[in-house]
């Protein structure tokens, strides 16, 4: 057998991947996840259907159409929180719920066995949430407006949809930690129980004047709190801080975040398998 | 040879699969997960064009190999040389085609989009319709995945494995859990893989299956590799024959007769293994005139197979591990 080894045949040249090749695979991966998503009713209806109860409950049924924060109308005030609930929503689970069963099911192996560029993988669940996250902004705004006396002009609607999509990202990047770091079934209920307690302390749910001065301090240290201050900025609600220190806290909790995706992600590489 | 696919012709031509050539290789492997040594220094290459079986128990660690020879586990020792590279890198694997055992595949997604997926993986896939055709996917190419039986979803994830058109496909238990029919319609698939100029992998624990489909067999037990042949060699290897009778010696006796290996009751018979018949035989009638019943059978696969990997058991195998 010894002798074999010289008989290994050499291999040939280096693949070079024509870019718009490259590019042709990036789309088609978060074409077909952003399907498989859609098809998965109890992601698609629970992530776009819980913000929308939500903000229905809180912001137009309990509250008239008069009522005001420090000034800011109240259905308009809660847009900006209840956006960041969903886009939070749809980023953690749709990254960390997909990321934590593929893993731990065996599928992301035959992706990794594939000539697939591993990149493309994560950026189609980051993608696929982003689509997921523009459906709620965007279902929250033609409640409000056309339910909740909300007015928000053109450039104003689309500012706000930009923060929420590009603050999307952080919560992306902590649904692949989490994602890495869980199993196919404690995934869901983990990210519950991060989601829901998070949300409620940032404010996301009730504006944080509502809430004890010891939960409005700790407000300060969670990446949603941030967020939200930054949407609600977009309608004049925001608090006294500059826009800076929100978007410094979110890129460092993202930072944060892909170090130790990255961790679960070389641990994988020389994980157990039968 | 594949006259309607002068792309791969030319492929074959230019670059390498010289007859015989070695494709892939493990050159003292080792591969141990904390305490557990799931391979020891194995060595083992696979010849462009064959198809070797990569036959063992559970947990024998085929599956172990196969992650190696993909690049999805590293080597604790030793070198994984696939098509003269590392398989970690990207222009090896667009040469490669795997069918892993996998819990759960998307099962939203419709058979023709997983394959639309994979193909785009692939600098030159097959055309859809013929990697449809060949995995016999074409009726049920529009149904979710999830709503397939476990012989389709096999079929599917075989129809990955094949659908960039790779030169060596590494297929992992690909028939475990099917019934015969659909185990058979699968070996009929993976014959065609093998006439078109493929090579292949394949992992079983079933004798049958690698007597079925093999040119060569590497039997794997506990992480080493205790023997290598064409399925007839591996028969060969152990003692040859079996020989039933109803005896009124006791099994003492009996297991003192030269030639024999292994005696065993069975209800009111023995179950005699030994390496040629006709001496047993001669002694059998001589000491026991009352025997009878006698049938006299050559050894399958099964019978190698277990005396291959039982320890010390018929096999001259060195074994120190008393591990159970």
């Amino acid at each position: 057998m010894a002798a074999a080894a010289t008989t290994v045949n050499t291999f040939a040249p280096a693949l070079t991947r024509p870019f718009g090749k490259t590019l042709a695979i990036y789309g088609k991966e978060a074409k077909f996840e952003f399907l498989t998503r859609l098809r998965l009713r109890a992601f698609s209806l629970s992530t776009i259907g819980f913000p929308v109860m939500f903000y229905v409950l809180f912001g137009l049924v309990l509250n008239g159409k008069e009522a005001a924060v420090n000034g800011t109308h109240f259905a308009t005030y809660l847009i900006a929180t209840y956006g960041t609930f969903g886009v939070m929503g749809a980023s953690l689970f749709g990254t960390a719920a997909g990321l934590a069963s593929e893993r731990g099911l065996g599928w992301l192996q035959v992706k990794r066995a594939s000539p697939m560029p591993p990149f493309a993988y994560f950026a189609a669940k980051v993608v696929m949430s982003m689509v997921f996250s523009t459906a709620v902004v965007l279902a929250l705004f033609a409640l409000g407006i056309t339910l909740g006396g909300v007015h928000l002009s053109a450039s104003e609607a689309l500012k706000l949809l930009g923060i929420l999509i590009v603050g999307s990202l952080p919560f992306c990047a902590m649904g692949l930690a989490i994602g890495y770091f869980c199993g196919p079934t404690s995934a869901t209920p983990i990210i519950n129980l991060v989601y829901l307690p998070l949300s409620f302390c940032s404010g996301l749910w009730f504006p944080l004047m509502f809430l004890p001065k010891v939960l409005r301090d700790f407000a300060h240290l969670l990446p949603p709190y941030h967020l939200a201050q930054l949407a609600l900025g977009v309608v004049g609600a925001g608090q006294h801080e500059p826009n800076w220190t929100h978007w410094e806290a979110l890129i460092g909790f993202t930072l944060i975040c892909l170090v130790v995706a990255r961790i679960g992600f070389q641990r994988d590489e020389g994980k157990t398998y039968g | 040879m594949l006259a309607t696919m002068p792309e791969i012709q030319e492929r074959r031509d230019v670059e390498f699969l010289r007859p015989q050539g070695v494709v892939a290789q493990l050159q003292g492997v080792s591969k141990t997960f904390g305490e557990v040594h799931a391979l020891r220094s194995v060595e083992f290459s696979v010849r462009s064009g064959e198809l070797l079986a990569l036959l063992g128990p559970n947990g024998a660690g085929k599956t172990t190999a196969v992650k190696l020879f993909l690049g999805l586990a590293r080597p604790t020792a030793g070198t994984v040389n696939v098509l003269g590279g590392n398989p970690v890198r990207a222009e090896v694997r667009t040469r490669i085609g795997a069918m892993l055992q996998v819990a759960k595949v998307p099962e939203t997604l419709k058979v023709r989009e997983h394959i639309d997926l994979f193909s785009s993986y692939y600098p030159r896939p097959l055309p859809q319709a013929e990697a449809l055709a060949i995995a016999g996917l074409q009726e049920i190419k529009d149904r979710p995945f999830g709503e397939l039986s476990g012989g389709q979803k096999q079929r599917v994830l075989f129809a990955l494995a094949l659908c960039g058109d790779p030169d060596i496909l590494f297929l992992d238990e690909p028939t475990v859990g099917l019934d015969v029919e659909a185990r058979r319609l699968l070996w009929e698939e993976i014959r065609k893989l093998i006439e078109r100029g493929k090579t292949v992998l394949l992992t079983t624990h079933y004798l049958e299956e690698a007597d079925a489909l093999a040119d060569r067999v590497a039997v794997i037990n506990r992480g080493e590799i205790i023997a290598e042949g064409t399925p007839s060699e591996i028969k060969a290897k152990t003692c040859g024959r079996r020989i039933r009778c109803v005896s009124r010696l006791d099994m003492e006796t009996l297991r003192a007769f030269p030639g024999v290996v292994e005696v065993r009751k069975d209800r009111d018979a023995y179950d005699i293994r030994v390496a040629e018949a006709e001496p047993v035989l001669r002694e059998l009638l001589m000491r026991d005139s009352s025997v009878s019943g006698i049938e006299v059978v050559g050894a399958g696969l099964e019978e190698a197979f277990l005396a291959l990997t039982q320890n010390g058991n018929g096999s001259s195998q060195p074994q120190t591990s008393g591990r159970q």
